[in-house]
């Protein structure tokens, strides 16, 4: 069972993105202003370590977050979703007027027994 | 009375249809030649357009700034300090204009910003010019022939990220003591909110000579990555999220330089039993405390987003609290009755409609609202109504800043219990206490790891009270005349007045 999935939309966007700054990653943010949203970024751009978490791959991304944020987030799956909008942070697709945006919902039971472990950083 | 939308009839100020960068004193269109749509939150409409700058420009705006910065780091404290005080009464001659410009920009009600954004960003250049004046260096007698001096020295060049929150005061709570200090800036806008700063340097920018200060528009990946990451700053301060403050430390690593860093919060609002004990104003004032958490649409870094309430009185304070959210007067932003505005992107208002999915998805009960909200007439703008919900505290939406008017309430059953929930979070910038009880006030302002505790009130923001996080809210206080540290270097000067050689060699 994934943890976490991507909208054929935001998908397209990616592969978009991916031809002009080549293999990228996602980073999930936390607090203000644009906080709580997903980051796109250049592979290797944003250093991950033992402090962050990954939780699979979306689009040929390596999904990542911050150890302690997952603590509250994983029982929920995410979905990466894409909307028009005025990015901010270094996120890559803010130029194109649109925004990454995380949908999220509670994994049943059942997907709860079936859920790999994420991968230490 | 409505204010008129900037730019038609009867309007106070109108906007210009572009906006080029602020360089060397001089508006300089960027190399490319791009530029991009700035839409007014309010009705979804494209105002004006801004320039849409890459390393090229903020390396032009960075060498200007490297021009200036030797003489202006010379001027006298008494010279800066004129400067800062003319800009504040440049902006204060011009308050309403610019009250108007900003709230069309963030969408944010004219009425806060008419009383606390322009005020505050008035009083902070004010603030920083008594200060930079009153400062002093130490000089320490180490033994009877020898003196350690320290003076302040400004860093040079440094650059600066600003959030969209509050587009003027965020800008002025960094420019006004890196000034002050003696530096030069480099500073990129929210490409969110670019205009509203821009018509406040139209308005000051003869008081500085030029390279003092430039404004680069653009991009975060063409124009604040470039700037956050260029050898030629001496400091890079931010405000903004955990995932792009921690890229502006791995730039900064790179050149060894400090940083400052505003990253937000998760804020507790802690309403203990004794608040109950009397119906008298200062269970008004405590109502109102607990429903601060719309004030400029819950877009604050310290938005009391979680309120913790005595389980012994929860019943009947949640009622009358519910009745004062639903007496937030929501509408045209541009109405000085307005209390509640619009959220400032329509990326900010998905954001927050998929939290409004997610709450209602863990089982929390929807106290009120809950929706998007539709403005008659402008119903292309970014509404959301103010809802409150009742769950519990380890809830995506009592952990996760949602950075809208959505408020996440729970209950606790002791001091100690409300101290441990309080704590449970990733942040620490804000918190607020409600109590009667002076003592409890105390421990719980002592216990509470946050950088700003508001006790018996909340929202306010004086110049001289430092303002910055704990754990994952940052580094570093702002608002206080403790910033001029961050932008200044300690030069000692360690003196011998002994004409005796040490005799070591």
């Amino acid at each position: 069972m994934e943890r976490v999935t991507i909208t054929d939309t935001a998908a397209s966007l990616v592969e978009k993105l991916r031809s002009r700054h080549g293999p990228l990653m996602f980073h999930q943010s936390g607090g203000c202003c644009d906080g709580s949203s997903p980051m796109c970024f250049p592979l290797g751009d944003f250093l991950t370590g033992p402090s962050d978490v990954l939780l699979g791959t979306v689009a040929g991304c390596e999904f990542w977050m911050s150890a302690s944020q997952f603590a509250y987030w994983s029982h929920t799956h995410l979905t990466v979703d894409v909307v028009p909008g005025r990015g901010s942070g270094f996120s890559v697709e803010a130029p194109e007027g649109l925004r990454f945006l995380i949908r999220s919902r509670l994994f049943t039971d059942a997907e709860t027994e079936e859920l790999q472990p994420v991968t230490p950083g | 009375m409505v204010y008129a939308q900037p730019g038609t009839d009867g309007a106070v100020a109108s906007y210009d249809s572009q906006y080029e960068n602020f360089i060397n004193g001089d508006w300089v269109a960027p190399e490319a030649g791009e530029y991009f749509d700035n839409p007014s939150p309010v009705n979804g409409q494209v105002f004006t357009r801004v320039a849409r700058s890459q390393a090229v420009d903020v390396d032009k705006a960075l060498d200007a700034a490297h021009a200036a910065a030797p003489a202006w780091g010379r001027t006298s404290t008494t010279a800066r300090a004129r400067v800062l005080e003319q800009i504040a009464d440049r902006m204060e001659a011009n308050l309403e204009k610019l009250a108007v410009l900003e709230a069309w920009e963030n969408g944010k009600a004219v009425r806060e910003t008419l009383a606390a954004d322009l005020p505050l960003a008035v009083d902070h250049f004010r603030y920083f010019a008594a200060a930079i004046r009153t400062q002093e260096g130490t000089s320490s007698q180490i033994d009877n022939d020898t003196v350690a001096y320290h003076f302040h020295e400004p860093l040079g060049v440094v650059g600066q990220i600003i959030p969209w929150n509050f587009p003027i005061l965020m800008a002025v709570w960094k420019l006004a003591p890196a000034l002050a200090a003696g530096n030069c800036v480099v500073l990129k806008p929210a490409e969110q909110t670019p205009a509203s700063i821009l018509e406040v340097v139209k308005l000051i920018a003869d008081l500085l000579p030029p390279g003092v200060l430039n404004i680069v528009n653009g991009f975060g990946v063409e124009a604040g990555k470039p700037l956050a990451s260029s050898a030629k700053i001496a400091k890079i301060a931010f405000t903004g999220e955990t995932t792009t403050g921690r890229l502006i430390m791995q730039y900064a690593s790179g050149n060894i330089i400090p940083v400052t860093l505003e990253l937000g919060g998760k804020s507790p609002n802690v309403f203990f039993a004794d608040v109950l004990e009397q119906d008298d104003e200062f269970l008004d004032k405590a109502l109102e405390g607990f429903t601060m958490f719309a004030l400029n649409q819950g877009e604050v870094c310290t938005c009391p987003s979680r309120a913790l309430i005595a389980e012994s009185i929860y019943d009947e304070f949640i009622e009358r609290a519910v009745d004062r959210v639903s007496r937030i007067k929501t509408g045209n932003p541009l109405d000085p009755a307005t209390m509640m505005g619009a959220q400032a992107s329509n990326d900010q208002l998905e954001k927050i409609l998929s939290y409004l999915e997610i709450g209602k998805a863990e089982g929390a009960d929807l106290l009120i609202g809950g929706e998007r909200r539709i403005e008659p007439g402008l119903e292309e703008g970014y509404y959301v109504q103010p809802t409150v919900f009742r769950g519990k505290n380890d809830m995506r939406i009592f952990q996760e800043e949602i950075f809208g008017p959505v408020l996440a309430v729970t209950t606790f059953s002791d001091e100690a219990d409300a101290l441990n929930i309080a704590n449970q979070t990733l942040y620490g910038l804000g918190a607020g206490v409600w109590t009667r009880d002076q003592g409890t006030a105390y421990r719980m302002g002592r216990g509470i790891q946050a950088g700003r505790v508001w006790t018996n009130c909340y929202h306010l923001y004086p110049a001289h009270a430092a303002f910055g996080g704990y754990k994952q809210s940052g580094i570093g206080r702002e608002n206080h005349k403790m910033m001029l540290d961050h932008y200044q270097q300690t030069k000692n000067m360690l003196v011998s007045y002994d004409p005796k050689p040490m005799g070591f060699f």
